[in-house]
């Protein structure tokens, strides 16, 4: 279980600020962090890898004690065994895809267990290009399997999508599933996009001015106060449901023979997600 | 060519890559850590550091002649207890031309540092690796064109310093006549043709030397940042 508990002043584009939270992840939890900018999502995720230090705090990882502030105890990045990766993907320009993996491999380390990282996220034609080569799909593709080098137990993700278009971030989606379930990762994933969280998240921290809002599963914090609305276009329509592609997220929605005959393919509908999470066609 | 000027050119290149090389090896651990640092006195030591851009040559000569007398305190010192004699002498040429050609390295691998996306070296950190290799294996060789550039105007402008080398280092064939000195003395001793041939052999080579840089730079810049 990674236990987390930070206090730290900030400066933020909207003023004086105070980061607060106390927060518990439990192991092979995918869980978001979710917040309009400025409410301290990335001050907590740089906290937790060790690129920033709070004022007082507490970060626990399993029987690891990555800071304690009390007992002077500070971890520094290159010990704290986990996978990090930025909006802006930064991958070393210097070298090629490859290499970028084979940096990341720890001393002992052999370079065979590059091949299964490369394998799944489908980057063996992509080996030997440099990163300018390559389009931002694929270097967040490199940047992910970079980060998984090491083999961490936490990777962070700071809003690592939000410079790709929507296809590819469905597609990215799902390779952050498969490693998510592949490798057993406890995963704490930054965002500030309602879709990605629904598809992604296990369960949602909604953050405001630097305090904790809400826990909980996502339909449930996202539709504080009321329900979710979400507008789609419905993709397909199967017995019993329509399959509504909301943002870059899939989303099945329940339809009754009897209204099936009013919706098509390529229709723009509402959506409400509803506080158990059940999506619902909205009849307006 | 007779021998006294390709003694004296010779004198000029050991003296230019020998000053780069020392150059070379201060300036980045120095040019890192003005990059990296936002300590009160980072000010302090970028002033120091570029005084000799500004400061007239004779000044800065003026000085080190002082202090590396042998009749005043650390000239003394270092001739009593080291045996080393800075004035009038190839060392000590290399001394001052290390100080008066530092923010020529400093300055372009300092600004190399500071433009690369700070992403780069936390994405090291949490690929658990140590400042030094990130530095070895990240940071350098991603500014390149920073390191030649500082290395080829701190070896031009030691080749180009006269203020500085004629205070201290006076006009010694083989040890302390450099090629601007003997131009300066050709000139003076109206032998026209002699201070011709330096002064061309030294507009080639900068030429070349420039060309050079700009053109590795470029084709550097295109390959790995794909601009």
């Amino acid at each position: 279980m990674m236990q987390i508990e930070l206090y730290h002043p900030l400066w933020s584009a909207a003023g004086r600020m105070v980061l607060d939270l106390r927060l518990e992840v439990q192991p092979g939890e995918l869980l978001a962090v979710y917040g309009p900018s400025g409410s301290g999502k990335t001050t907590l995720l740089r906290m937790l890898a060790g690129l920033a230090h709070p004022e007082r705090g507490l970060i626990r990882f399993g029987e690891e004690v990555w800071l304690d502030t009390k007992k002077r105890w500070v971890v520094p990045t290159k010990r704290r065994k986990l996978g990090l990766v930025f909006q802006e993907y930064a991958l070393f320009p210097n070298m090629t895809v490859r290499k970028n993996l084979e940096y990341a491999l720890e001393r002992g380390q052999p370079k065979s267990e590059i091949a299964e990282l490369m394998h799944i996220m489908e980057l063996e034609e992509l080996a030997d290009r440099y990163p300018a080569k390559l389009s931002g799909g694929q270097q967040q593709r490199v940047a992910l399997a970079r980060a998984l080098v090491r083999r961490p137990h936490l990777l962070l993700l700071d809003e690592p999508l939000s410079a790709l278009d929507t296809e590819m971030r469905f597609r990215l989606q799902e390779y952050i599933l498969e490693l998510h379930k592949a490798y057993s990762l406890t995963t704490i994933l930054v965002s500030h996009d309602v879709h990605e969280v629904i598809r992604l998240a296990d369960r949602v921290v909604l953050l405001e001015e630097g305090k904790i809002r809400e826990v909980g599963g996502a339909a449930q914090v996202l539709s504080l106060p009321g329900w979710v609305r979400l507008e789609g276009v419905v993709s397909r329509i199967i017995p019993g449901a329509a399959v509504v592609i909301v943002g870059s997220t899939e989303l099945q929605v329940a339809l009754p023979a009897e209204l099936a005959q009013h919706l098509r393919e390529g229709d723009t509908v509402k959506v409400a997600l509803q506080p158990s999470g059940q999506p619902a066609l909205l009849w307006e | 060519m007779n021998e006294a000027f390709l003694e004296t050119l010779w004198l000029t290149f050991r003296l230019a890559s020998t000053t780069m090389a020392i150059l070379l090896v201060l300036g980045i651990p120095l040019a890192y850590v003005l990059a990296a640092s936002r300590a009160w006195y980072k000010p302090l030591v970028e002033a120091l550091v570029s005084m000799p851009l500004v400061l007239p040559p004779t000044v800065l000569g003026f000085y080190l002649l002082i202090a590396f007398s042998p009749d005043k305190a650390l000239g003394n010192w270092l001739l009593e207890h080291l045996d080393i004699r800075l004035v009038f002498t190839f060392p000590g040429l290399v001394l001052g031309s290390i100080i008066y050609s530092l923010p020529f390295m400093v300055q372009p691998i300092q600004a190399g540092f500071e433009n690369l996306p700070p992403h780069l070296a936390e994405a090291s950190y949490t690929l658990g690796k140590s400042r030094r290799t990130t530095l070895f294996r990240v940071l350098l060789p991603n500014i390149k064109p920073a390191l030649l550039t500082g290395m080829v105007l701190s070896f031009a402008h030691t080749v180009g310093e006269f203020g500085v080398i004629l205070m201290i280092g006076g006009n010694i064939p083989g040890e302390t006549r450099v090629a601007s000195i003997a131009i300066y003395d050709e000139v003076e001793g109206l032998n026209y043709a002699v201070a011709h041939q330096y002064a061309a052999v030294l507009v080639a080579f900068t030429f070349l030397i420039l060309l050079t840089v700009y053109t590795i730079n470029r084709s550097f810049i295109k390959r790995q940042w794909g601009a």
